[in-house]
């Protein structure tokens, strides 16, 4: 496309047997402790 | 629903629901205000003032194909999830307030200086291995267990941190669980033993320290006055220099009386410090250092300048990340994970010295919001309700809201905090959040064009 450059087409959408495991760390252990910022949480299924 | 911007001279179009993002020129980002109801006639008639028909007709072209594959302006499929719908919070992590003490007297502790507002006191090994024995017990079939030693200063009781975390290595096998341990510091009591411990058992450590001397001194004075940075600084280089490749965190707070918080962690990179958080202070309206709505235009530019430097260091030995710029646009979290939200007070919880059960640390020291004790097992099912339920799709706020699969709700702290709610969120925070998630999938964008990997 011309006008447009897709960075990700996201992952949203995608159905894994895994999804909602639960394995993954709580949000605020990683190092915040005071900002909930789940979208940088790394996935324990990739 | 969409959500567009532009910064640093690039314009940016993110599919909500998808997760999709797009690199857009200027006149797409122009055309997308005509949609999703969009009519070529109409458009290119406002618009031919500005650009040429025939690209206006090609760009819409494009713009439609995207929304065909399903990668702009799809629906939000997930509020009826069966697998959200049925989703069932299970105690997996804990924050294990060893010590309610604190040998620093920062000036924004939501801890009170350490005590949380109660008494001083250390954690029992015996109340510290229960917890574990609890979490262990109370986890069903999750394997990941995370346990953060906390304080307070949690080195003030370092003897009862480390047979906890050998008891917890014992009872692994025997519940089929891996336990993860953090340990949050101030740096103060550190010594080569315990920094060898800490490298040897803690996946992660979290060091505290503002920035500079100046900034981290103004705030995070020693119990008898004077600053902290000369004791801690080299003790955490030590520890940092013979940790490996295992997680650490340099992590600081900034307020409204250090707002220039870039040059901050730009001293942590020059410190040798790789991987640097930085926190907008928690604490109550109206106090001397609490952020307001006018500081955002302030901070907003100190993220603007913090993503410039580390663009200019981006594949150099200068190179340094970021907490809340680190961002996995492939393989983040799942769906169902980015609607839970944090997991305070069902997935996670904190157990204070006494054996109190709170939804987090955050709540700890507010009576109302303890919820139970790990010593007898009392847990209120109808707080642990309410925090599970406090979910993207209850907050009317969040419904509307284009951040709400990465940010997932807020913080409930915070939230409950400004305005006696879980359900209402932190305004500010939002903001703060909303700028920090556009600044970091800038950046991605800027580095894919920048490594030509646009094709």
């Amino acid at each position: 496309m011309k006008h447009i450059k897709t960075l990700t087409k996201g992952s949203f959408n995608r159905v894994a047997s895994t999804m909602g495991c639960g394995e993954c760390q709580t949000s605020c252990q990683s190092a915040c402790k005071t900002s909930c910022t789940v979208g940088n949480q790394a996935c324990e299924n990739k | 629903m969409i959500h567009k911007f532009n910064q640093g001279g690039l314009y940016i179009v993110l599919d909500v629901n998808s997760g999709a993002i797009h690199v857009i020129d200027e006149m797409v980002y122009d055309i997308l205000d005509y949609y999703p109801n969009v009519n070529p006639q109409e458009v290119t008639s406002k618009l031919k003032d500005k650009y040429l028909e025939q690209n206006i007709l090609e760009a819409i072209e494009d713009v439609d194909s995207l929304i065909a594959e399903g990668f702009l302006f799809s629906p939000d499929k997930y509020e009826n999830n069966i697998h959200f719908k049925s989703r069932k919070p299970v105690l997996k992590s804990m924050c294990l307030h060893v010590a309610h003490d604190c040998n620093l007297r920062c000036g924004y502790c939501f801890a009170s200086q350490g005590d949380f507002q109660g008494t001083r006191s250390l954690m029992s090994a015996e109340v510290g291995k229960k917890a574990l024995l609890y979490l262990a017990q109370n986890s069903e079939n999750r394997y990941n267990l995370e346990v953060d030693f906390f304080g307070g200063e949690p080195l003030m009781n370092f003897e009862v941190v480390k047979e906890v975390a050998e008891y917890g290595k014992n009872i692994e096998k025997l519940y089929n669980k891996n336990f993860r341990y953090t340990i949050t510091t101030n740096g103060m009591l550190l010594t080569d033993e315990i920094t060898d411990y800490i490298n040897e058992h803690m996946d992660n450590v979290v060091m505290s320290l503002d920035g500079t001397k100046e900034t981290n001194d103004k705030m995070r004075p020693r119990v008898g006055g004077g600053g902290s940075y000369d004791i801690i600084v080299p003790k955490f280089q030590n520890l940092v220099s013979k940790r490996g490749d295992k997680d650490y965190f340099i992590r600081g707070t900034f307020t409204k009386l250090n707002l220039d918080f870039a040059k901050d962690i730009k001293h942590f990179a020059e410190l040798g410090f790789k991987s640097t958080s930085m926190e907008p202070v928690v604490s109550e309206p109206g106090l001397p250092y609490t952020i307001d709505e006018s500081d955002l235009p302030i901070i907003n530019k100190q993220y603007d300048d913090l993503a410039e430097e580390m663009l200019s260091r981006h594949g150099s030995k200068e190179d340094f990340g970021f907490f809340h710029f680190n961002i996995d646009l492939e393989q983040g979290p799942c769906i169902i994970k980015r609607l839970s939200g944090c997991g305070a007070g069902s997935e996670y919880i904190a157990v204070t010295p006494e054996g109190d059960i709170y939804p987090c640390h955050q709540f700890v020291g507010q009576e109302e919001m303890k919820m139970g004790s790990i010593l007898d097992k009392s847990w209120d099912n109808e707080m642990s309700t309410m925090f599970k339920n406090a979910h993207v799709y209850n907050k009317p706020s969040c419904k509307s809201c284009w951040a709400r699969f990465y940010c997932s709700g807020g913080c409930h702290a915070n939230a409950y905090n400004f305005n006696g709610d879980i359900n209402v969120p932190y305004e500010i925070g939002c903001k703060l959040e909303k700028k920090r998630l556009e600044t970091s999938i800038y950046m991605q964008a800027k580095i894919m064009l920048m490594e030509g990997n646009d094709d």
